[in-house]
């Protein structure tokens, strides 16, 4: 297998069974990621970005009604594993999580030094001298004073409370960090102060990320690549650069003439109607209600062309 | 007409000297131990069919200031005149006919609809409060108002929960207008929705500007977005205005030192834009016990000694340009 990437994803599906019937939120997700690099995940809110971060480190609820496809992490396929080989070898010990509302998720009760060091103890089985040690380490590399190991989380701001979530995601040394909306909920000085931080910790802990955000301009601070999803499906592929300047699926298009600028003379667009429900998604593309360059094609399911390197899923790009 | 008469046509709201303190009560006996400042010694004017873009970090008062003026919350002290007349001063009885004048569009386009309402009713509820027109008459209004902001007449007899996000923050927007108001709060009104349709919101907010000449105090913490909508943006800082200043001034030369770190930390979506970002260091002071002199010294990069002993005036350093800094000139 391609050893070449960090994270290879082929064909993932999650699917939910719900009492309307199955709602499917992660629907045939492919995307590739080199060693230190950063993907960001683009997409609105309900076209299942969270959905593929709780696929990528199983971490599902109960009624989930389909779970499949493939996952490359450091060449070892992780879909076949059985969930204690996935707890010691995976989880939180090569990937790891810094979940939505990240600020909202430590545990009012413990003090964060021992919720950083936690994973250490249990993961690595190291003392928790040793693994205070290390949370220590990590709070330095995060920007948090040492001294806050002894503080509870509301003793912390927003920003350093983020901080402390991100120590905790790369306490045990992990190839991939997801990062589930990092900042959405945090203001425009401590969204571009996390964001250094995470650039910084990108080159000097040799880490991956998957950033998930609907946040466009922020976003675009970190990524190498970039994959825009869609009603639960990937629509696009393409290294940062080129779809900054010029992205191809007219969804993608679409997405950047809305995102307004600063000192810019062109007025913001918007997409008129609204994405597709999950739970029973047209036939055929799944933009194509709201696409101004339909055509008849586009009732059946396009297929994935590639332009340069850049991976379309729409009818306008095969040839 | 006497110069005061003509600045009154002009000046739809002027507020002077608007404090607000919310006590903090602690003990068995819940006495006050101690007061945020959310709102301290603001003065600013919106004029007739402007827009007005207030900005500033969670926690700095904007929201407070929009409530304040609409008096949903009481002010601890200051002047708010609305077309001339103090409404700080006024009693309810006096403030409810005025209540029509000034309306508000809430952030939360989810929690702001009464669920258990058709979303018609919801619009016409102002209507029957202000005892305005036979009941079919209110929903008609009801109906044209809707259809103002690009919804149908068979969405009348909906629920909120059959709506989208935009289209809610839309149903709210006609609830404002239906009682036909001269000035409306929008407090953070795009803020909820996702980018694809804050434009959609952005446009209808400024195609019923100028169809009804409203005028707009506009909250928001998106500077971008505060700049497609205002004619004038005001900056926030821990309770105290900074800046305020005609948008293309704003934008262009920001006199400010928090102004400047603001913008600076706005990022471009393009690859081959590098900027110099000015990253403030530290966190926002505690409302509680704001730091003394100027409040924003403890993280101002061009700080003085002057900074942290008095604090600075606002004033107009430039024609329309105001602004609270020792180091301007």
């Amino acid at each position: 297998m391609p050893t070449e990437n960090l994270l290879s994803i082929k064909d993932l599906v999650l699917h939910f069974n719900t009492q309307k019937g199955p709602v499917q939120a992660v629907d045939g997700v492919f995307f590739d990621l080199g060693y230190k690099e950063a993907v960001v995940v683009l997409g609105e809110s309900g076209c299942g970005k969270s959905s593929l971060a709780k696929a990528l480190l199983r971490l599902l609820p109960r009624n989930v009604s389909k779970y499949g496809g493939q996952v490359y992490l450091e060449g070892n396929e992780i879909m076949g594993m059985d969930e204690e080989q996935f707890r010691q070898n995976i989880r939180w010990v090569r990937m790891s999580l810094v979940p939505q509302a990240a600020m909202n998720s430590l545990n009012p009760v413990l003090k964060v030094g021992d919720q950083v060091a936690e994973p250490m103890i249990v993961h690595h089985g190291v003392k928790k001298e040793e693994a205070y040690n290390q949370a220590a380490k990590m709070f330095q590399h995060v920007g948090v004073p040492v001294d806050f190991l002894d503080r509870y989380a509301f003793e912390l701001s927003g920003g350093m409370r983020q901080r402390v979530a991100i120590a905790m995601a790369l306490v045990t040394a992990p190839a991939l960090v997801i990062l589930d909306e990092p900042t959405s909920a945090l203001d425009v000085l401590t969204q571009a102060n996390i964001f250094n931080v995470l650039k910084r910790l990108k080159k000097e802990l040799e880490v991956s990320f998957v950033l998930i955000t609907h946040d466009i301009a922020t976003s675009s601070e970190l990524a190498d690549r970039v994959a825009v999803m869609y009603a639960g499906q990937i629509v696009e592929v393409s290294d940062a650069h080129r779809f900054f300047s010029e992205p191809l699926h007219p969804y993608s298009r679409m997405l950047m003439a809305s995102v307004p600028r600063l000192r810019a003379n062109v007025e913001p667009e918007f997409i008129t109607g609204q994405p597709p429900s999950l739970l029973n998604p047209p036939k055929g593309c799944r933009f194509a209600s709201r696409c101004p360059k339909r055509f008849a094609k586009c009732t059946e399911e396009p297929p994935v062309a590639n332009v340069d390197g850049i991976q379309v899923k729409c009818w306008l790009y095969t040839s | 007409m006497t110069n005061t008469n003509l600045q009154e046509q002009k000046d739809l709201l002027v507020v002077r000297n608007l404090k607000k303190y919310f006590p903090v009560r602690s003990g068995l006996l819940q006495r006050t131990s101690a007061w945020v400042q959310a709102v301290d010694n603001v003065s600013f004017t919106v004029k007739r069919g402007e827009t007005l873009g207030m900005v500033g970090e969670s926690g700095c008062g904007k929201t407070t200031i929009g409530r304040t003026v609409l008096r949903l919350v009481e002010p601890t002290s200051g002047e708010v005149s609305f077309e001339g007349r103090d409404i700080i001063k006024m009693g309810q009885r006096d403030l409810k006919p005025l209540r029509r004048d000034m309306q508000i569009i809430f952030q939360d386009p989810y929690a702001s609809l009464n669920p258990r309402m058709p979303i018609g009713e919801s619009v016409m509820e102002g209507l029957h409060i202000h005892n305005i027109g036979q009941p079919k008459e209110r929903w008609e209004v009801a109906i044209k108002m809707l259809k103002k902001v690009g919804l149908e007449e068979y969405h009348a007899r909906r629920y909120p929960h059959e709506f989208s996000g935009g289209q809610r923050q839309r149903i709210g927007i006609a609830r404002a207008l239906a009682l036909n108001p001269k000035f409306i709060v929008c407090d953070e009104p795009v803020s909820a929705l996702d980018v694809s349709i804050q434009s959609q919101v952005l446009n209808i907010l400024k195609d019923l500007q100028d169809e009804f000449g409203l005028t707009f105090l506009f909250i928001a913490h998106n500077l971008s977005v505060v700049e497609h909508i205002s004619d004038r943006v005001a900056v926030m800082y821990l309770g105290k205005m900074v800046e305020l200043a005609d948008r293309d001034a704003l934008y262009r030369e920001p006199l400010h030192p928090y102004t400047q770190a603001l913008l600076s930390a706005i990022p471009i979506p393009h690859p081959n834009i590098k900027r110099e970002r000015t990253i403030l260091k530290g966190d926002v002071p505690s409302p509680l016990n704001p730091p003394k002199g100027c409040r924003f010294h403890t993280r101002c990069p061009i700080a003085i000694d002057q900074c942290s002993q008095v604090e600075p005036e606002f004033r107009e350093a430039r024609p329309g340009h105001w602004v609270a800094c020792w180091k301007v000139e």
